[in-house]
């Protein structure tokens, strides 16, 4: 059995995300070989090769693959699929993009965010938010699955494997890039952060979650996140969303302020090793699942978190 | 232009799940069902095409069983022209979802589709993409802001970090992502006036699609429960405790 594995990246660097998903991938067979497709990503290629336990790494350039359209990297990935059991992609917004469209290719169900590998071609996944485990049995010749990275752990580094050059395909056809806005920030990325902050709609407005969570999330390093009620309200955008629809995050530290813990956002963070909640309702969801829970009006306790922080040395 | 706007009833999504003793699958017995909100902001959207004069006439379709046809007056109420049930009660696969979407888009010839990203019982989020790649029709996904013009549609699509824009020739498929519009409230006169609105019932066996299913549950479980720690009197508790443990 041979496993492809579609890498994550920016075109500039390698995200973790791939190396969980090759943990994955080595779960079903030692004979795995990773995708890089992109635009100006020889380095990313580079960074992959090195991966402990990848065999080889396919390299494909072209604009529509560095501008990450769904239609130029299926069609990409479809015919190199002859030559593989089985794809793993990342469940990334482009990997949920373009898997599917390789799967109905290949008239193969897609195995959608798989937490855990049983053998071959046994899978469990999450339904219904996370509120059941499915554990389902695939009866196609070609398992087409995308991950969910923040359940496996990161394969090592360590790996010498050869990078070998792939024609990049037929491109996006009728699909034309246009541009894009990408946030930049200085602080971790959300999925891969160590500790992650997140506000809720007890903020009340826009400015007041950057006044308060932004702050603490600088002073402690960490990403920032929302509940969907307080994305929905436009206080935080839309990819600060921790939950069922937005992101799901597995920090050290989940730092939840405001936030009621409706089932859809505990979906998203209730595997965080450590949950502190700061909420003025004692009777709020979201103690139910924190380690440590502080009842008080995020107001007053927010300013007495930062105080008892730096008195701390942080 | 024709869009079509394909919709799923599921489990309303305030109710709390429960999964069965037998762990066979999840308790569906009397519990509340509803529109998925995604297909709910598709509908909108749809409709405010047509309000906009972008559209000229939006067909609701429906995939399950006979009490879907509720889930299409809801539809209909929300402002859909009319209304397609292809009635099974057989738990459709993504993939066959698909199929048989295929098959009524070859029936229908939408100028557009216009879907929700994601079922809340499934989480797939895989639908759209396959019923694209099945028609070898560009797809827009996660859109989270639509301009349907002459031949083409602009689309404004949440990615990782930010937003991307992109623009599909016509037919396409296009997915709703959450900001995309907040759905409204059908009124009393509006429901009244679905009732009125043409629903075609079509058995899905008439299709022939394959719609065998690829994959088999062997079983669903309850995910390990979280139990609630301690409750603090301050801040500064937090933070000493973080830093007993380690973790700060």
């Amino acid at each position: 059995m041979a496993v492809l594995v579609f890498a994550d990246h920016d075109n500039a660097s390698l995200k973790d995300s791939t190396h969980k998903t090759v943990t994955a991938a080595l779960a079903l067979s030692g004979d795995v070989d990773v995708l890089v497709a992109g635009k100006g990503a020889g380095d990313v290629a580079k960074a992959a090769a090195g991966i402990a336990g990848v065999r080889k790494v396919l390299h494909a350039e072209s604009d529509a693959l560095g501008q990450g359209l769904a239609e130029a990297i299926a069609s990409l990935v479809t015919p190199l699929m002859a030559g593989y059991d089985a794809l793993l992609t990342p469940a990334t917004s482009l990997g949920k993009s373009f898997s599917p469209r390789v799967a109905a290719k290949l008239d193969v169900a897609q195995i959608t965010e798989v937490v855990e590998v049983v053998d071959g071609s046994t899978f469990v996944r999450p339904i219904y938010a996370g509120n059941a485990l499915e554990t389902i049995q695939s009866s196609d010749a070609k398992k087409v699955i995308t991950v969910r990275a923040t359940n496996f752990k990161a394969a090592a580094e360590g790996g010498s494997a050869a990078v070998e050059t792939v024609d990049a395909g037929p491109g996006a056809g009728k699909t034309t890039f246009v541009d894009q806005q990408i946030v930049k920030s200085a602080r971790p990325d959300l999925t891969a952060a160590k500790i992650v902050v997140s506000g809720g709609r007890a903020m009340g407005s826009a400015e007041e979650f950057q006044r308060v969570i932004e702050p603490l999330a600088d002073k402690l390093g960490a990403a920032v996140g929302a509940s969907r009620a307080a994305v929905d309200a436009g206080y935080a955008p839309n990819d600060y969303q921790v939950g069922q629809t937005g992101k799901v995050v597995a920090p050290e530290l989940y730092v939840a302020i405001g936030i009621s813990g409706a089932i859809q956002h505990l979906a998203g963070m209730k595997d965080s090793k450590v949950i502190v909640a700061i909420n003025k309702d004692g009777d709020a969801p979201i103690f139910q699942v924190a380690d440590l829970g502080l009842v008080a009006d995020y107001k007053s306790a927010i300013p007495e978190l930062m105080d008892a922080l730096a008195a701390a040395g942080k | 232009m024709k869009v079509l706007v394909p919709v799923k009833r599921v489990i309303d999504y305030n109710v709390k799940v429960r999964v069965k003793a037998d762990q066979t699958g999840v308790d569906l017995a009397n519990v509340k069902m509803a529109m998925n909100p995604f297909c709910e902001i598709a509908v909108e959207e749809a409709v405010r095409q047509k309000e906009k004069g972008a559209a000229t006439e939006v067909v609701a379709v429906s995939i399950g069983p006979a009490q879907a046809q509720e889930t299409l007056r809801t539809a209909l109420a929300m402002g859909a022209d009319r209304a397609i049930l292809i009635q099974t009660d057989q738990d459709l696969e993504p993939l066959a979802v698909a199929k048989v979407l295929a098959a009524v888009i070859a029936e229908e010839a939408p100028g557009a589709v216009i879907m929700g990203k994601q079922a809340i019982d499934g989480d797939n989020n895989a639908t759209g993409q396959m019923l694209s790649a099945l028609l070898d029709w560009p797809q827009a996904v996660f859109a989270s802001e639509v301009v349907l013009s002459a031949g083409s549609a602009k689309v404004t699509r949440e990615i990782d970090g930010g937003l991307q824009t992109v623009e599909v020739a016509l037919p396409a498929i296009i997915t709703a992502d959450l900001r995309l519009n907040e759905p409204r409230y059908a009124s009393l006169p509006n429901i009244m006036k679905a009732k009125k609105k043409p629903l075609d019932v079509k058995e899905l066996s008439a299709l022939g699609v394959d719609t065998a299913p690829r994959l088999k549950v062997v079983k669903v479980a309850e995910p390990p429960k979280r139990s609630g720690g301690v409750k603090v009197e301050s801040a500064a508790d937090i933070v000493s405790n973080l830093k007993t443990n380690g973790v700060i």
